[in-house]
C-alpha cells in the first residue's frame, strides 16, 4: 500500500470514529502535556540548567551532569540501597502474601472477610499518617519501642540517628502496609482455581499439605510469577514517600536509606542542583525501561498470555 | 476437612491471624491513644496504649485555633472533589473510546497512552514544564492537573468498560445517535458501579496526595491537609534530633503539644478511615479486576 493510500485510509476511520476520537481527545492532550512533553525535556540532563534561560536556553555541557554523579559515592550508595531494599520487600512479601492467601483458604469465608478489612487498613493511610505512626513506636525519649527496651533492661536507641536498624524497620513498614494488598491478590488467584480438583485429590486420599504443594501452587504460580516479575521490573523505583517520611530525611541514615527518589528530589529541591538531578533521572528512567522490557521478554519466554505487552 | 485435625489447624490459623491483625491496628491505636492523652502524663511515662487520664484536650485545643486546620480541609476537600469529578469524567471518555473494538485506532491510543506507565521523562522534567512553561505553580490547578490522566485508573476503566456489549451501541446507532449521545445517554448510566469503584480509587490518590503540594505550593492558603501533617512533623523531628545531637536537655513538657500532634494525624486520616468500611468492597473489586485484567 502507498503511504497515500494509507494515509487516505487513516483519514477515512478517523472521520468515520470522530466522535470517539472527540471523547477520547481531552485525555489524549492531558496524556500529552503531562507524560510526553515531559520526555523531551530530558536534554536538561546535557545542560546547565537555570530557570531563566529555560530548556532551550541553558548552555550544554554534554556530560558532565552525569560524570559528576557517577564519580560520587552517592552513585553507589543510592544504587544499591533502592536495589537492596526493593528487592527484601518483594522476597518478604511474595512469601508472606503466599503463605497468608494460602492460611485464607481454611478459613470460612465470613471470618477471611474480619481479617482482610484489619489487613487492609494500613493500606489506606497516607505515609504521611504512617510516619507519625513510627514516630510514636520510635520516638527516642517517649516512644514505644525505647520504653520496651528499658522495661527488658536494655539500653534505648536512638532509631533516627542508627542507620544499621532502618533495612529491618522499613521491611516491616512495607509489610505492614501492603500485606493486605498483595495477600488478597494472591488470595483471588487461589479462589479461581477449579473446586474440582481439591475433591478429586481428597477421594484420592490427598492430605490438605499435599493439596497445596500439589495442586495450588502449581495453579498460582503464573499469577506469582507475574505479580513478582511486574516488581522486579519497578525495581529501580521507590515509593518515595515511605522513605522520605519515615526516615525524616534524616541525614544520620542516608547510608542505608537513601534511594535514587529521595537523591533526586533533594538535588532538585534542597541543593538546587537540577542538571544533576536530571540525569540521575534520566539514568533511572533509563535503566527502568531496559528492565520491563527485559522483564516483559522472559515472561513472553515463560508464558506468553502473561506477557504484559 | 471435617477431620479433628482440620478443625485444630483452622484454630490455629484464626489465632495467627488474630495476633497479626493486632499487630496491624495496634501502632495506629498508639497514635489515637496518644492524642486523647494528658500532655503530662506522655512527659513523664511516655506514650502508653492505653491513656492513663482521658482527655479530649487536644482537640479542643486543635479547635480553639482552627484556621490551619479548616484551611487544610478546605483544601483537601476541593481539591478531592474537583479532581474526581473531572478525573473521572475525562479517563471514563479516554477509556471508552480505547474499550470499542471496533474503531481500529484504539488499539495505537492504547500503545500511547499505557507506553506512559513504561517510560517517562523524570522527576526533574516534569516539574520544570509545570513551573515555568505552564505557570501553574501555587494554584489549585497545581493540585489537580498533573492527576487527572492517571493509566491505572484508564487500564481499569477500560478493563470494566470492555463488558458492555458492542451491540447496544450499534442499535444506538441504528437509531440515529451519535457517539457523545451514546457515550451520555447509554455507557455512563449503564457503568455507575465501575464508575464508583474507579472515582473511589481517584478521590483516595487526591486525598491522600503530598506530593503535588510539597513541589509547587508555598501559598500557606493552599497547604492541603497531608502536606500540613508532614511540615507539622517536620518541626517536631527537627526539634528532638536536633537536641538529642546536641546534648542540650530541655524539658519535654515544654516541647509543643506532642498530643495535639497526633489529633491532627487522627483527624487527616478520620475521613478515609471512616469511608473505608463502606466501600471496602469496592476497593477490593477494583483491585482484583485491575490485577487480573492489567
Amino acid at each position: 500500500m502507498s503511504l497515500g493510500n494509507r494515509i487516505n485510509e487513516i483519514w477515512k476511520e478517523s472521520m468515520r470514529h470522530k466522535g470517539l476520537i472527540g471523547l477520547a481527545l481531552p485525555g489524549l492532550l492531558f496524556v500529552l502535556v503531562f507524560s510526553y512533553m515531559p520526555m523531551f525535556g530530558v536534554i536538561v540532563a546535557f545542560k546547565d540548567f537555570n530557570f531563566a534561560d529555560g530548556f532551550w536556553g541553558s548552555p550544554w555541557v554534554g556530560f558532565k551532569n552525569f560524570e559528576f554523579f557517577f564519580k560520587s559515592d552517592a552513585a553507589w550508595q543510592v544504587t544499591r540501597n533502592t536495589i537492596g531494599l526493593n528487592l527484601s520487600f518483594i522476597a518478604l512479601s511474595t512469601v508472606v502474601s503466599i503463605s497468608f492467601a494460602l492460611m485464607l483458604m481454611e478459613l470460612t469465608r465470613r471470618s477471611v472477610k474480619v481479617f482482610q478489612t484489619t489487613l487492609f487498613f494500613p493500606y489506606f493511610l497516607s505515609w504521611v499518617v504512617v510516619s507519625y505512626v513510627t514516630y510514636a513506636l520510635l520516638n527516642p525519649q517517649m516512644g514505644v519501642m525505647n520504653g520496651l527496651l528499658e522495661r527488658i533492661g536494655m539500653e534505648p536507641i536512638n532509631w533516627y540517628l542508627e542507620s544499621k536498624y532502618w533495612p529491618f524497620i522499613l521491611c516491616l513498614a512495607y509489610l505492614w502496609k501492603n500485606v493486605g494488598y498483595s495477600t488478597l491478590i494472591i488470595y483471588t488467584g487461589l479462589l479461581g482455581i477449579d473446586k474440582s480438583y481439591y475433591e478429586a485429590a481428597a477421594i484420592d486420599g490427598a492430605t490438605r499439605w499435599q493439596q497445596i504443594i500439589r495442586i495450588s501452587i502449581p495453579l498460582i504460580a503464573p499469577l506469582i510469577i507475574l505479580v513478582t516479575l511486574l516488581q522486579v521490573g519497578r525495581i529501580f523505583y521507590s515509593d518515595f514517600g515511605m522513605f522520605y517520611f519515615l526516615t525524616a530525611d534524616s541525614g544520620a541514615l542516608y547510608e542505608t536509606t537513601d534511594v535514587i527518589d529521595t537523591y533526586v528530589f533533594r538535588a532538585l529541591r534542597v541543593s538546587g542542583d537540577i542538571g544533576m538531578a536530571s540525569a540521575v533521572g534520566l539514568y533511572q528512567s533509563i535503566v527502568g525501561f531496559v528492565l520491563v522490557v527485559s522483564v516483559n521478554w522472559v515472561v513472553r519466554k515463560i508464558n506468553r498470555d502473561n506477557a504484559i505487552f | 476437612m471435617n477431620t479433628r485435625q482440620s478443625v485444630w489447624s483452622r484454630r490455629v490459623i484464626i489465632l495467627w491471624f488474630t495476633v497479626f491483625s493486632i499487630f496491624c491496628i495496634v501502632p495506629f491505636v498508639y497514635v489515637i491513644s496518644i492524642s486523647l492523652s494528658e500532655e503530662t502524663d506522655i512527659a513523664m511515662y511516655g506514650y502508653s496504649l492505653i491513656p492513663r487520664s482521658f482527655t479530649l484536650n487536644a482537640y479542643e485545643y486543635l479547635l480553639q485555633s482552627p484556621k490551619q486546620l479548616i484551611t487544610g480541609y478546605t483544601v483537601s476537600i476541593l481539591v478531592t472533589a474537583i479532581g474526581t469529578l473531572l478525573s473521572l469524567l475525562l479517563t471514563a471518555k479516554l477509556s471508552y473510546a480505547l474499550s470499542r473494538r471496533d474503531f481500529r485506532g484504539s488499539n495505537k491510543m492504547s500503545f500511547y497512552v499505557f507506553f506512559t506507565m513504561l517510560f517517562s521523562g523524570g522527576l526533574v522534567p516534569w516539574y520544570i514544564l509545570i513551573k515555568k512553561y505552564l505557570m501553574i505553580d501555587d494554584s489549585y490547578l497545581a493540585l489537580i492537573l498533573p492527576y487527572v490522566i492517571m493509566p491505572w485508573h484508564v487500564l481499569l476503566m477500560k478493563g470494566f468498560l470492555s463488558d458492555i456489549p458492542l451491540a447496544l451501541v450499534e442499535s444506538a446507532k441504528i437509531d440515529g445517535a451519535g457517539e457523545w449521545k451514546i457515550f451520555y445517554r447509554i455507557i455512563l448510566p449503564l457503568s455507575k458501579p465501575a464508575l464508583a469503584t474507579v472515582g473511589l480509587f481517584i478521590a483516595f490518590v487526591y486525598w491522600n496526595d503530598w506530593w503535588l503540594a510539597m513541589l509547587f505550593i508555598d501559598n500557606q492558603n493552599l497547604i492541603p491537609l497531608q502536606y500540613m501533617l508532614y511540615r507539622i512533623m517536620n518541626n517536631i523531628q527537627f526539634l528532638s534530633t536536633s537536641m538529642q545531637s546536641a546534648n542540650i536537655s530541655i524539658d519535654v513538657t515544654q516541647m509543643p503539644n506532642e498530643t495535639a500532634r497526633m489529633a491532627i494525624a487522627i483527624m487527616a486520616a478520620g475521613p478515609i478511615l471512616f469511608v473505608f468500611p463502606f466501600f471496602q468492597k469496592y476497593f477490593i473489586k477494583g483491585l482484583t479486576v485491575g490485577a487480573v485484567k492489567g
